[in-house]
């Protein structure tokens, strides 16, 4: 029997609140869990149950009210915004419900714009690119704009612009909300294959219960707390 | 390189927009550098003087006159090495609308005094020798189409009568800045014709222009000519050429004042104009700046984007505006005819125009930026709706 992999995620005792004019409303309370490196998860719960914050906090874009968030050992929640910003330049690879390209940029370009942040020379860069494109099979559509793409051809490109660093985790919020059954089905193929085969760890969230059927994990958040996990 | 590229691209996302505000910023730029053009061709009189020449009037007022043998007890005065005399005609050439300034001077002296007026020896033997000769700018023959040898016909206001003059010489300008929009006449021809229609108007000029040898002694002169005709019937007054210049400057200067305000008033509204483009884009674009800021980018190259792109708008604007503000000024010289004697756009009025689009560019980017800077990635990104 495999010894379990270390967690490379681990969540302990996280608050999180927003004010929203005088009255503080709590999002999160008390979240503690880990997350193994190689995982799979969906999070899933109804809306302002508090998993795009979760999932927000994780990937370091937001900060905690308390607790500790350690990711590969950095409690991420004691950095400062250019430490915070040069950790997920380096760490973590973002997928958007709305693909968020660049509309002024080619495919190849959004793809190749995380890379800018790196020493990469020019021609390792083009080699990165190409690949990251072959690997969602767009070879074709590499000098495409966004606009000139389909919705599910724009998530690939954005999937390769979350994958083209290297990154040890991926978060996708709602990666197959803007699209139909069958380019979602594409989407979660490929995100499948990015975690056994790349042995990506992918936190996602998502309201569609087929989606999350993709992870081998679905935790449910509701009123801001983390129920028992489902594995399958 | 990709900066450049996403700078580039961005300004040319909109072009009705980037292309009406690039629009406003090359009217205003133009507006800008004409104001700037007509101040400056209120002040060429005085930034064209030299520091050797005195100007001697009287003391009440420019209007009246002063003796002519004054000229002999300037001249002893120790520094001076050179006199010569000028005195206003303000004739009519046809009709009122034809203006430009005559001068009834000592054609012996007064030319030796103005070395920037650049005549030809035999045209200014010509002249000499002929007491109806006139002298003219190259500006003045151009605007009238007026030749060696052709008649001038002025209508006399101070002087009265019909007056006729030849011209004998066109004269040059040394330097860019030298007025060549005037007319000299024989000082003597006035004389001799005033001796026969109002014997009291003889003898008499209008200013003393003094040459002197060391511009440090331009005060210490100044006073000893003044002192000289203390209690005279004829009180002087005596000043430098630069601010004999300036005293008829400031007579106009609320116009001046007005024309620099206004030319102000036009660089703040297109900032205004510019600082709600950029507010608009930057709005339009919060999204797009909190995923490059969730991928690792920077304030600092968000904010570059958007200083650059309010740049790259500005600078266009301003290189379209000054290429037209030369061609527009020589026209609009022409129309004034010899109204403004020196109407050319000066380097500074350039350096200028470009520190104006800069100071636009800049300012209009300010608070964008600072919005794009500070808002929090998780408000930029939920902003897409």
């Amino acid at each position: 029997m495999n010894p379990l992999p270390p967690a490379i995620i681990e969540i302990r005792h996280l608050t999180k609140s927003y004010r929203r004019g005088d009255q503080i409303v709590p999002v999160l309370t008390n979240i503690s869990f880990d997350i193994r490196s190689g995982e799979f998860i969906a999070l899933m719960g109804p809306s302002g149950s508090g998993k795009s914050t979760l999932l927000n906090l994780i990937a370091g874009i937001d900060k905690p009210d308390s607790g500790s968030l350690r990711v590969n050992g950095i409690d991420i929640a004691t950095l400062s915004e250019g430490e915070l910003a040069d950790w997920r330049a380096a760490n973590v690879g973002f997928i958007f419900q709305f693909y968020n390209l660049m509309p002024v940029l080619t495919a190849f370009e959004n793809v190749e714009l995380p890379l800018l942040l790196t020493r990469l020379p020019r021609n390792q860069r083009r080699e990165r690119v190409e690949m990251a494109l072959a690997m969602v099979g767009l070879t074709d559509r590499m000098e495409h704009y966004p606009s000139e793409l389909s919705g599910g051809q724009q998530q690939r490109v954005a999937i390769a612009r979350a994958f083209i660093t290297d990154p040890v985790l991926l978060v996708a919020d709602e990666p197959t909300g803007d699209l139909d059954r069958v380019s979602a089905d594409d989407i979660l193929a490929m995100l499948a294959r990015l975690n056994s085969e790349m042995g990506k760890t992918i936190i996602m969230v998502t309201h569609d219960p087929h989606a999350a059927r993709s992870a081998h994990l679905i935790r449910h958040l509701d009123k801001g707390e983390l129920d028992v996990p489902l594995e399958h | 390189m990709h900066f450049l590229k996403l700078i580039l691209r961005n300004t040319l996302r909109h072009k009705l927009r980037t292309g009406l505000t690039v629009l406003g910023l090359v009217v205003a730029i133009l507006a800008f550098g004409l104001l700037r053009t007509v101040v400056d061709a209120w002040y060429a009189g005085a930034e064209g003087a030299s520091s050797t020449r005195l100007v001697t009037r009287n003391s009440i007022s420019l209007v009246f006159p002063l003796p002519i043998n004054y000229q002999e007890r300037i001249r002893r005065i120790s520094g001076v090495t050179g006199i010569s005399h000028a005195s206003w005609f303000g004739g009519v050439y046809i009709t009122e609308k034809n203006f430009f300034p005559q001068f009834a001077v000592d054609a012996k002296t007064y030319f030796e005094l103005y070395p920037e007026y650049l005549i030809s020896p035999g045209d200014m033997k010509a002249f000499r020798t002929d007491r109806k000769g006139c002298v003219i700018g190259r500006k003045l023959a151009t605007t009238y189409d007026f030749k060696v040898g052709d008649t001038i016909p002025l209508r006399g206001t101070i002087y009265p009568g019909a007056w006729s003059f030849t011209v004998r010489a066109i004269y040059d300008g040394a330097e860019a800045g030298t007025d060549t929009s005037q007319f000299f006449f024989h000082w003597d021809y006035l004389n001799e014709t005033m001796k026969k229609a109002a014997a009291r108007r003889t003898d008499w000029v209008g200013v003393y222009v003094i040459q002197i040898a060391d511009p440090d002694r331009a005060a210490e002169i100044s006073t000893e000519v003044d002192a000289m005709f203390k209690n005279s019937l004829a009180e002087t007054l005596t000043e430098t050429e630069k601010a004999f210049q300036l005293g008829f400057v400031s007579m106009t200067e609320a116009i001046v004042v007005a024309i620099r305000i206004v030319s102000f008033v036009v660089i703040f509204i297109i900032l205004a104009v510019m600082a709600n483009t950029m507010a608009m884009t930057a709005r339009e674009r919060i999204t797009e700046y909190a995923t490059l800021k969730a991928l690792g980018f920077g304030p600092r190259f968000l904010t570059g984007l958007i200083y650059g792109e309010s740049l790259a708008i500005s600078l266009a604007g301003a290189l379209i505006g000054i290429a037209l503000t030369f061609p527009v000024a020589d026209q609009f010289s022409k129309e004034m005819g010899t109204l403004f004697p020196v109407f050319g756009v000066s380097l500074d009025t350039v350096y200028m125009q470009v520190a104006a689009a800069i100071a636009v560019g800049v300012v209009a980017a300010v608070l964008p930026a600072i919005r794009v800077a500070r808002v929090p990635i998780v408000e930029g990104l939920r902003s897409i709706g």
